[in-house]
C-alpha cells in the first residue's frame, strides 16, 4: 500500500514529470518530427560556430517547454558522464599539431576541437530531445508514435511498459517488503544472492501469469489481435508557425556550415 | 430460454487432480446465479470455461442456444457475456481510463465517435466521469474495480460475470457496486464469500465443492 500516496495532481499527470510550457501544447507528431530532424542536421555539422548555435537554438527551447532547467541540465551531465572518457582521450588519440605531452604521449589541437565538437553536438541534440519530447506525457508519446506509423508492435509494447511498469514496481516493493518483515538483510552472501534469485524468479513468474491473465481479460472484451487507439492529433497554426520558425533556425545553422562553400 | 448451459464439465489442471467433475450449470435470461465454495474449489476454472478461456477435459458449453467448442464460437460467446475479473489490474490495461473502456466496443467495430459517445454515457451512468482521463495504475482499488465494471458494461453484454468483485472494496465503494449492479437488467452469475453481497444481488445459486455444483436452498 506504500504505492498509494500519490497526490491527486500527480496521478492525473501521470505521475510522470510533466511539464506545461508552450511546446506541450504543440502537436506531439510534430514535436517528434522537428525533434529527428534537428538531430540529424545537427550531427551532420562540423563548423563550432554552427555548433554552438545549434546549442543556444537548442537551450532556446528550454524555457518554452516549461521543464525545470535545474533538473534538465543534470540530466545532461548524466549523459555527459558517459562520453567524458571518450572526450578526455580524443586529443591523446587523434594526431595533429601537439598541444602539451603527459607522459611522452602528445596532445593535439586537431583531438581537442574533435572532442569539442562532438560535446556540443550531443549537449545540443539531447536538449532538443528533451524539451521536444521529453516534456511529453509517455502515453501522449505512445500515441503520437503510432500516428507516425511507427511499428505497430513496438507502440503496443511502449504502451504496456507504461501500464505495468508500475504494476511490476509494487509488486517487487510489496515482495521485498515482505522479506524486510522477516529480517532480511543483504549481504555479500550465497543466502542474499539466492534470496535475490528467488525474487526476481518469483516476479517473472508472477509476470508471465499476469500477462497470461491480462490476455484473458483482453479477450474477454473481443480483442483479435489488432489495437486501436484513440486519440487524434491536429496541425493547428501555431505548430505550422513554430514548424517553420524551427525549420528555419535548422536551415540557418546549416548555412553557417556551408558558408565557406558559397563564399 | 437458457442463455447459458455447463453440462458435465470436467477439467483438470496439468499434475493435479480433477478439479471439476461433472459440474453442471444453467442460467437463463435476467436470472441470477452465485457460486460458492471453498477457496480453490474451481470457481474462476469454471466461469472461464464459460467463456472459452479454458477448455474442459469434456462436457459440453451451450451458449445462447448455441454449442460452443472452438475459438471462433467463442469469439461471438466473449462479446455478449462481461467478465469482471478477480485483480482489477488484470483487466486495465490501457493507460488511460477512457482508452480502456473504448477498448471493447472499439473491437466490436464501433467507430471512434461512437466508441467515444459508451464511454461518456457509461461513465455518467455510473457517476464516474471524473474519473475519465485519469491513468488507470493510479486509480484506488475501489475505483479501479468500478471502471472494471465499467469497461465489461461498455459493451452491453447479455450476461454479467462477476469473479469477487467486493474483494478489497471498503464499505462505502460495495454500497456503490451493490447500487450499480442491482440496476441493471443483465443476468448476473456471481463469485462471492460475502454471504450478505451474495443475498442482495444473486440469493439463488450453486456451492461448489468437489468439483460438483449443488444448487443452494
Amino acid at each position: 500500500m506504500v504505492q498509494r500516496l500519490i497526490s491527486a495532481d500527480e496521478a492525473t499527470a501521470g505521475g510522470f514529470p510533466f511539464a506545461y510550457g508552450y511546446l506541450t501544447r504543440l502537436d506531439p507528431r510534430l514535436r517528434i518530427v522537428l525533434a529527428a530532424v534537428f538531430a540529424v542536421a545537427v550531427v551532420a555539422l562540423s563548423d563550432l560556430i554552427a555548433l554552438t548555435g545549434a546549442v543556444l537554438l537548442a537551450a532556446s527551447l528550454l524555457p518554452l517547454s516549461g521543464l525545470p532547467a535545474k533538473r534538465t541540465f543534470k540530466r545532461m551531465a548524466g549523459m555527459d558522464g558517459f562520453i567524458i572518457f571518450t572526450l578526455i582521450l580524443l586529443p591523446f588519440s587523434v594526431s595533429g599539431t601537439p598541444i602539451f605531452t603527459v607522459f611522452g604521449i602528445h596532445a593535439s589541437w586537431e583531438g581537442l576541437w574533435q572532442a569539442v565538437e562532438i560535446a556540443l553536438t550531443a549537449n545540443a541534440v539531447i536538449l532538443a530531445l528533451m524539451c521536444l519530447v521529453g516534456s511529453m506525457q509517455p502515453v501522449t508519446m505512445g500515441h503520437a508514435l503510432h500516428a507516425l506509423k511507427a511499428p505497430p508492435q513496438l507502440v503496443q509494447l511502449l504502451m504496456f511498459t507504461i501500464r505495468y511498469i508500475e504494476t511490476l514496481r509494487s509488486e517487487y516493493l510489496r515482495l521485498r517488503g515482505a522479506m524486510k518483515m522477516r529480517g532480511f538483510k543483504p549481504g555479500t552472501n550465497w543466502h542474499t544472492y539466492r534470496s535475490f534469485g528467488y525474487l526476481v524468479g518469483m516476479m517473472l513468474v508472477r509476470a508471465l501469469e499476469r500477462s497470461e491473465r491480462v490476455l484473458g481479460a483482453m479477450k474477454c472484451r473481443g480483442f483479435t489481435g489488432r489495437f486501436v487507439l484513440l486519440e487524434d492529433f491536429r496541425m493547428r497554426a501555431q505548430d505550422w508557425t513554430f514548424a517553420a520558425l524551427f525549420l528555419g533556425a535548422t536551415v540557418l545553422l546549416i548555412l553557417i556550415e556551408l558558408r565557406h562553400v558559397f563564399a | 430460454m437458457s442463455l447459458l448451459e455447463l453440462h458435465d464439465i470436467t477439467f483438470a489442471y496439468p499434475a493435479h487432480g480433477l478439479t471439476l467433475n461433472g459440474a453442471c450449470l444453467r442460467l437463463g435470461a435476467g436470472e441470477r446465479l452465485s457460486i460458492t465454495g471453498p477457496n480453490g474449489a474451481g470457481k474462476s476454472t469454471l466461469l472461464k470455461i464459460a467463456v472459452g478461456l479454458l477448455r474442459p477435459a469434456s462436457g459440453r458449453v451451450v451458449a445462447f442456444g448455441q454449442d460452443r467448442r472452438t475459438e471462433a464460437d467463442f469469439t461471438e460467446v466473449r462479446r455478449r457475456i462481461g467478465y469482471v475479473f478477480q485483480d482489477p489490474d488484470d483487466q486495465l490495461f490501457c493507460p488511460t481510463v477512457a482508452e480502456d473502456i473504448a477498448f471493447g466496443p472499439l473491437n466490436l467495430g464501433k467507430s471512434k465517435e461512437e466508441a467515444l459517445a459508451i464511454v461518456d454515457s457509461i461513465l455518467g451512468r455510473m457517476h464516474l466521469s471524473h474519473l475519465r482521463d485519469r491513468i488507470t495504475h493510479h486509480l484506488s482499488g475501489g475505483e479501479k474495480r468500478l471502471v472494471t465494471l465499467a469497461t465489461v458494461l461498455a459493451m452491453d453484454p447479455d450476461i454479467l460475470i462477476l469473479d469477487e468483485p467486493t474483494n478489497a472494496l471498503d464499505i462505502e465503494n460495495e454500497a456503490r457496486l451493490l447500487e450499480i449492479l442491482q440496476s441493471l437488467p443483465q443476468a448476473i452469475l456471481l463469485i462471492s464469500h460475502s454471504a450478505d453481497f451474495r443475498e442482495k444481488i444473486a440469493p439463488c445459486g450453486y456451492r461448489l465443492a468437489d468439483g460438483v455444483l449443488t444448487p443452494l436452498d
